[in-house]
């Protein structure tokens, strides 16, 4: 990682995606504040009549953190470090810029279409691609203006060896392409039913434990390859740029990297363990689920290595922080997920608490975290300023860890007490529970779950203020900063 | 080998591939070869019942319930039967959900009535005092939406086969016929079973309201 000090580069699609990961990022979480709100105080379902119950607002809530704040974080990212790996500026190429430009502002039309009809319940109900067949479309050039704007920027590349980065965000194109094309085939009814009923609407192609098949694979999928893997590719790049340090070992990213993405796919059956889907099917997804420990660690144990002898940044800088913590949740999670892939583990954990919480702990501690340290790292680099304000940085970090914390060890407690509840029996083998005395027993946990994720987004309100003051407020910077992000 | 391929975008993009879909292959595509059968006796949804689907899915109910019991005998103690693949054979989508904040749906029709649904929606505190689930009063309101639910089932009958009678065929004037010959007479009859004055008025009306489809497609399940 040579710097280069004589090419400029344009930042212009890079620094539109920080804003639209900052702004998508405040409404989702404020969205998932309320809904977990809704569990623990289910007045609040009536603030915006048939629009605001839990249930339309959930779909809202995972689809705008999901494909508008990760993926506007990851695109940001990848305008920004993509050029400067590969040696080449965006600006340099009319085409490859524009493709770029034209990619951000056809997501932010499908953003806003998304939000409008899943806000109407205009849906096709399968869980991570609810879009109905024309923004299904709309995705897909989008997606390939993606695919054309990396592999554009590849052929006019300098450097020409692909730095890791560039593997994980090449495997997260080529993944969800194949991903999301195989789980959005449906028939669009128009075509077939003389000209009745709603144009938009659609049925799957598949049917019953098929579709639930495809889907999973899909599920399951969307988590490796936006959650996962495009993120693996931010740490790569960022916490080498901000530490200083060079990657621990090459041999380790490499067998990490190709043992994820040979795993990854064979877990999603694991969605589906004691279900109709075939046994041998449920086995594989929960053995392969217990191996991908293997390649997720690598990962993880690389990006800390990566760290040794400098270890002081850590009380140091914040952005450190935020990425050592990351690559530890990324620990917790990857372990977190293998262990309730275990059929007996599953019997309990499926359809309870503890999932949504093991989601959390991943994008949370994880995803979220590692977007917040790559946009403040860019923010200097992009706005040409010091970062506005360190103390704040500091304190969003614990406090957001905080909010982490309370979230995942609540639901851990209220996932396996219902899951207990709703199994146990007397001495006479009969139910011991009915329904309702295991929902009513969560309220503690609901409530402080929902306290964590007000912490949490409290930090994110303390980043969008910090990141805004950056861009319009901070000293100007004469020299693009090395390695460490200047910060007041 | 894998420096050479770092210096090759095409051709490393090309092995990422490989070794991505090596995966669906093995493990997704087999189970397509039996393609999903029906268990005997098993009939398609109506029309109304495919709107009341319709309203399941628009308010996402899979949100917090379930439609798939696991077996274990303290989900066949509480939900009934456990699942079965070949009940799901016209489900389009699958509805099974992830999360059970409230209780698994798949065997509803068997233990609950219409009238009970119709409070439930209403208000499902005046039942369940600890219930967290939201009222869906708008569902008294709003009208099914018939006329797509029909364009369903005139799709799948004609790309899936799925077994109809002649009556569902494309084009609106078959629809208008099918709405009054069997669609009305159908919703009427829920609408009778919740014994509320208001939902029944408004199907003598030719206005359907959701919550009555929903409750046919619910009554179905079992």
């Amino acid at each position: 990682m040579q710097s280069n000090a004589s090419l400029e580069y344009d930042y212009t699609v890079a620094k539109w995606f920080t804003w639209t990961a900052v702004i998508f990022g405040i409404v989702g979480m404020t969205i998932g504040v309320l809904i977990a709100s809704q569990l623990a105080f289910p007045d609040l379902n009536y603030l915006l009549g048939e629009y605001g119950t839990f249930s339309r607002l959930r779909p809202l809530h995972t689809n705008v953190v999901i494909y508008g704040f990760t993926l506007s974080g990851v695109w940001a990212s990848f305008y920004y470090s993509a050029p400067r790996v590969l040696k080449v500026s965006m600006g340099e190429s009319k085409v490859v810029n524009g493709i770029g430009k034209l990619h951000f502002f056809l997501y932010l039309i499908a953003a806003a279409s998304m939000v409008l009809s899943l806000g109407m319940g205009i849906t096709a109900n399968k869980e991570y691609a609810q879009m109905e067949w024309p923004l299904d479309i709309l995705i897909v050039v989008i997606w390939v203006l993606w695919g054309v704007a990396m592999f554009g920027l590849i052929g006019l590349r300098r450097e020409k060896t692909l730095y890791i980065s560039l593997w994980y965000y090449i495997a997260c194109f080529l993944g969800v392409a194949m991903l999301y094309l195989f789980n959005n085939m449906e028939v669009p009814t128009m075509l077939f039913s003389g000209g009745v009923g709603a144009w938009y609407h659609s049925v799957s192609m598949y049917a019953g434990t098929n579709d639930a098949l495809i889907q999973w694979w899909w599920g399951h999928n969307a988590v490796a390859f936006v959650f996962t893997v495009p993120i693996i590719a931010i740490i790569y790049y960022f916490l080498p740029k901000e530490s200083g340090q060079a990657i621990y070992s090459y041999k380790l990213s490499l067998a990490a990297f190709w043992g994820l993405m040979f795993v990854y796919l064979w877990a999603g059956a694991h969605h589906l363990i004691w279900s109709t889907v075939p046994d041998w099917m449920q086995t594989m997804g929960s053995v392969f689920s217990v191996v991908l420990i293997l390649p997720s660690w690598g990962s993880a144990i690389n990006m800390l290595l990566t760290m040794k002898g400098e270890w002081n940044q850590l009380t140091e800088n914040p952005l450190i922080k935020f990425m050592v913590l990351a690559s530890t949740f990324y620990m917790l999670s990857t372990l977190e997920g293998p262990i309730q892939a275990v059929k007996s583990v599953n019997a309990i954990a499926h359809f309870t608490d503890w999932i949504p919480g093991h989601v959390h702990d991943g994008v949370l501690g994880w995803v979220a975290f590692m977007i917040f340290a790559a946009l403040m790292h860019m923010a200097p680099r992009v706005f040409k300023r010091e970062i506005y304000s360190k103390s704040l940085l500091e304190s969003q970090f614990w406090i957001q860890t905080i909010g982490v914390v309370l979230y995942f060890t609540s639901m851990w407690i209220a996932g396996i007490t219902q899951g207990m509840m709703w199994r146990a029996v007397d001495e006479y083998g009969n139910l011991v529970y009915s329904f309702i005395d295991t929902v009513s027993v969560l309220h503690p946990y609901y409530a402080i779950r929902a306290l964590g994720g007000l912490l949490y987004l409290i930090g994110v309100f303390m980043f969008a203020w910090n990141f805004f003051k950056t861009a319009t407020a901070g000293r100007r910077l004469e020299q693009e900063p090395r390695y460490r992000s200047p910060m007041a | 080998m894998f420096h050479w391929l770092e210096k090759n975008p095409f051709f490393f993009a090309v092995g990422v591939f490989v070794v991505i879909a090596y995966a669906g292959l093995i493990e997704i595509l087999p189970n397509f070869v039996d393609k999903a059968r029906p268990v005997k006796g098993l009939k398609p949804y109506t029309v109304l019942e495919l709107a009341g689907k319709e309203v399941y899915k628009k308010d996402n109910c899979i949100a917090c319930h379930s439609q798939l019991i696991r077996p274990f005998k303290s989900e066949t103690d509480r939900y009934g039967q456990y699942s079965l693949s070949g009940e799901y054979a016209y489900d389009r989508p699958f509805l099974w959900g992830s999360k059970r904040t409230g209780p698994d749906l798949h065997r509803i029709g068997n233990y609950r009535t219409s009238d009970w649904h119709a409070n439930h929606m209403w208000n499902p505190k005046d039942l369940v005092p600890d219930s967290i689930m939201p009222a869906y009063k708008h569902q008294f309101t709003n009208a099914a939406d018939l006329e797509t639910a029909y364009a369903e089932a005139v799709t799948v009958k004609t790309v899936f086969n799925t077994p109809y009678d002649d009556g569902i065929k494309p084009g609106k004037e078959a629809y208008e016929a099918r709405l009054k010959s069997k669609i009305i007479p159908e919703a009427l009859k829920v609408a009778k079973a919740t014994k509320r004055e208001d939902l029944i008025k408004a199907v003598k009306s030719g206005k359907v309201p959701e919550v009555v489809a929903l409750i046919a497609y619910l009554n179905k399940l079992k």
